[in-house]
């Protein structure tokens, strides 16, 4: 745990110090909205392979980590980008190519695993998937689960509910918890404490960095010290659960950042096409990514067209209505 | 009026929305058919969005249940337990109607959304359950939503992401699924029921201008035609607010 009063740190920094090599991870946002971006192109920058990462229903986060060869396993509920991609596109070739093993969980059960890993308890009970081949196929079987202990020793466990009167033999699915080693969420605003305040849906961001052992928060804007604490109850996160924060306009590009961009269709748009074939995604990476910091990284991705994904301040995204 | 086989399909499925409803969409044509329900059908029903926004303005259609434009105006904001909770929790959960598609569905009604081939030889990747199997084991009603083609109604699911009926009227409840399974199938070309006592998938109603054996030569199994009854055609009312009020911009309907 980071408690110290600045934890402003740069994005190489950040990523250097807390995403090592067969480490596990999980980022935050939810398909094309507020994925940590920038933190994710590090991530390839910096070449750290054989990840392992959770995810309830990350899109392109989780596809550009798995294009570029630093997914080894995905413990995941969906993989998909909406309109853009109903299922991912590098996740999917990946896939059926053997070069990623996948655990596939229900929403609810990512949810509630991140949410054990918060509580600090060893898992949580529902009722979901019962009768169904999410708890009767595994991904890792028993054998890899009993070498890697950094895995659960089950994917799920289905039991009576031992505080039944009126119905016995009424079952619950155990979901085991998730601590992951680093959790890397985007937010709107952060204060160099930690202290981070996400606008709009939270999806399962909170819980995800409170269960990690290490957060990294990266951000539109760095609050000045004691502005958060006008409105605490706009906070999500509080500083002792953060251990660094990066100053990142435009962190989420090209996912959305509600109320300050819009996901940038023309790019979506691309991608399909530099996706479905990895020489072609091979070369993005090369030369979008590994040859640029950031800035730069956004510079050439959207260059101009930035100022047609701002968000309107009313609306919170980029009008396509009101631009005819 | 002229219509296409999409309208007729999200009007059909928007007609059995009712007032008390908390409705549970996707993105695409299945949010179509919600929002289509509250402007002509059920103007009290909610519309919820499992990434958290709830009774959201919709302004502008949503390419994505995490798009901003979910949040935009919406009653509330929830964590995505929140969402499932509320679908699990029985007291709103039996309020709830449930809008899903999936890749794959076979005779009882379950439902494909992960994977083709074997569990490790995939041969062909999906994205995987998201919500729906979540929303399959919790909520009071289950529309299922999707295009009839012979790729699409198999006899055999490689994965059973989202249960159906399982296999008869008695599985669920063997595997102690406390909620019922799907009520309905509502595709391009008809509507399909589930029967009583066998739970398998038979053909309820035909849309205007289907012969309802080429539903058959399309369905991958075989298919009860014979207690089927034709539906009418929509009004034109109906098509005018579904065209203005639901999708504008055309992004889905054309």
């Amino acid at each position: 745990m980071n408690t110290g009063k600045n934890k402003v740190i740069s994005l190489s920094q950040a990523i250097g110090r807390y995403v090592t090599k067969n480490c596990h991870i999980s980022i935050g946002g939810f398909t094309i909205s507020r994925n940590p971006m920038a933190a994710v192109h590090e991530i390839i920058r910096q070449k750290i392979k054989n990840l392992h990462i959770y995810a309830h229903s990350n899109g392109q986060g989780l596809d550009e980590l798995i294009g570029a060869g630093c997914i080894s396993k995905a413990e995941i509920a969906y993989a998909g980008n909406g309109r853009f991609a109903p299922t991912c596109i590098c996740f999917k070739r990946h896939s059926i190519e053997n070069k990623i093993m996948v655990e596939d969980y229900t929403n609810f059960q990512m949810a509630l695993r991140f949410m054990a890993g918060a509580m600090g308890v060893p898992f949580l009970p529902t009722y979901s998937s019962l009768g169904t081949d999410i708890i009767k196929k595994w991904g890792f079987n028993p054998n890899l689960r009993k070498k890697d202990t950094k895995l659960a020793s089950q994917k799920a466990i289905i039991m009576e509910n031992p505080f039944a009167r009126t119905d016995p033999g009424e079952k619950v699915v155990l979901v085991p918890a998730i601590n992951p080693d680093v959790t890397i969420i985007h937010a709107q605003t952060a204060d160099a404490t930690g202290t981070t305040r996400m606008d709009g849906l939270t999806f399962c961001d909170v819980d995800q960095a409170k269960a990690a052992r290490h957060t990294i928060v990266t951000c539109e804007k760095i609050a000045a010290p004691g502005e958060l604490s006008q409105s605490p109850q706009n906070n999500q996160l509080p500083s002792f659960c953060v251990d660094a924060v990066v100053h990142l306009p435009f962190g989420a590009y090209p996912t959305a950042c509600y109320g300050q961009y819009d996901y940038d269709v023309q790019f979506f748009n691309w991608y399909k096409k530099i996706a479905a074939d990895q020489s072609k995604f091979d070369s993005f990476i090369k030369e979008y990514i590994m040859s640029t910091d950031h800035s730069q990284f956004i510079e050439k991705a959207c260059g101009p067209g930035i100022s047609q994904i701002l968000a309107d301040p009313e609306t919170g995204y980029s009008n396509r209505t009101k631009k005819k | 009026m002229n219509y296409s086989p999409r309208e007729i399909m999200v009007l059909a499925a928007a007609r059995q929305i009712k007032n008390k409803d908390i409705v549970l969409c996707g993105t695409g044509l299945s949010m179509l058919a919600a929002v289509a329900a509250k402007h002509i059908y059920a103007p009290e029903s909610t519309i919820f969005f499992e990434s958290g926004a709830i009774d959201s303005g919709l302004a502008e259609l949503p390419l994505a249940v995490a798009d901003s434009r979910v949040m935009y105006k919406a009653a509330n904001f929830c964590s995505l337990v929140e969402t499932f909770s509320f679908m699990q929790n029985k007291k709103t959960g039996t309020n709830i109607v449930g809008i899903i598609g999936a890749a794959q569905i076979d005779p009882y009604g379950n439902l494909n959304s992960t994977m083709i081939g074997s569990y490790d030889h995939t041969k062909v990747r999906f994205a995987g359950s998201g919500g729906a199997c979540d929303l399959s084991c919790f909520v009071g009603s289950n529309i299922i939503f999707m295009e009839v083609t012979k790729q699409k109604f198999v006899k055999k699911l490689s994965y059973l992401t989202s249960p159906g009926w399982i296999q008869d009227d008695t599985s669920r409840d063997q595997s102690k699924i406390a909620a019922k399974g799907p009520s309905i199938v509502v595709t391009d070309m008809g509507i399909m029921g589930f029967d009583k006592k066998s739970k398998k998938m038979f053909l309820k109603e035909y849309y205007p201008g289907i012969n309802p054996e080429d539903i058959q030569k399309k369905v991958g199994f075989d298919i009860d035609i014979s207690r089927a009854v034709p539906l009418s055609e929509p009004k034109n009312g109906e098509l005018k607010i579904l065209r203005e009020k639901t999708d504008p911009e055309k992004l889905i309907l054309d």
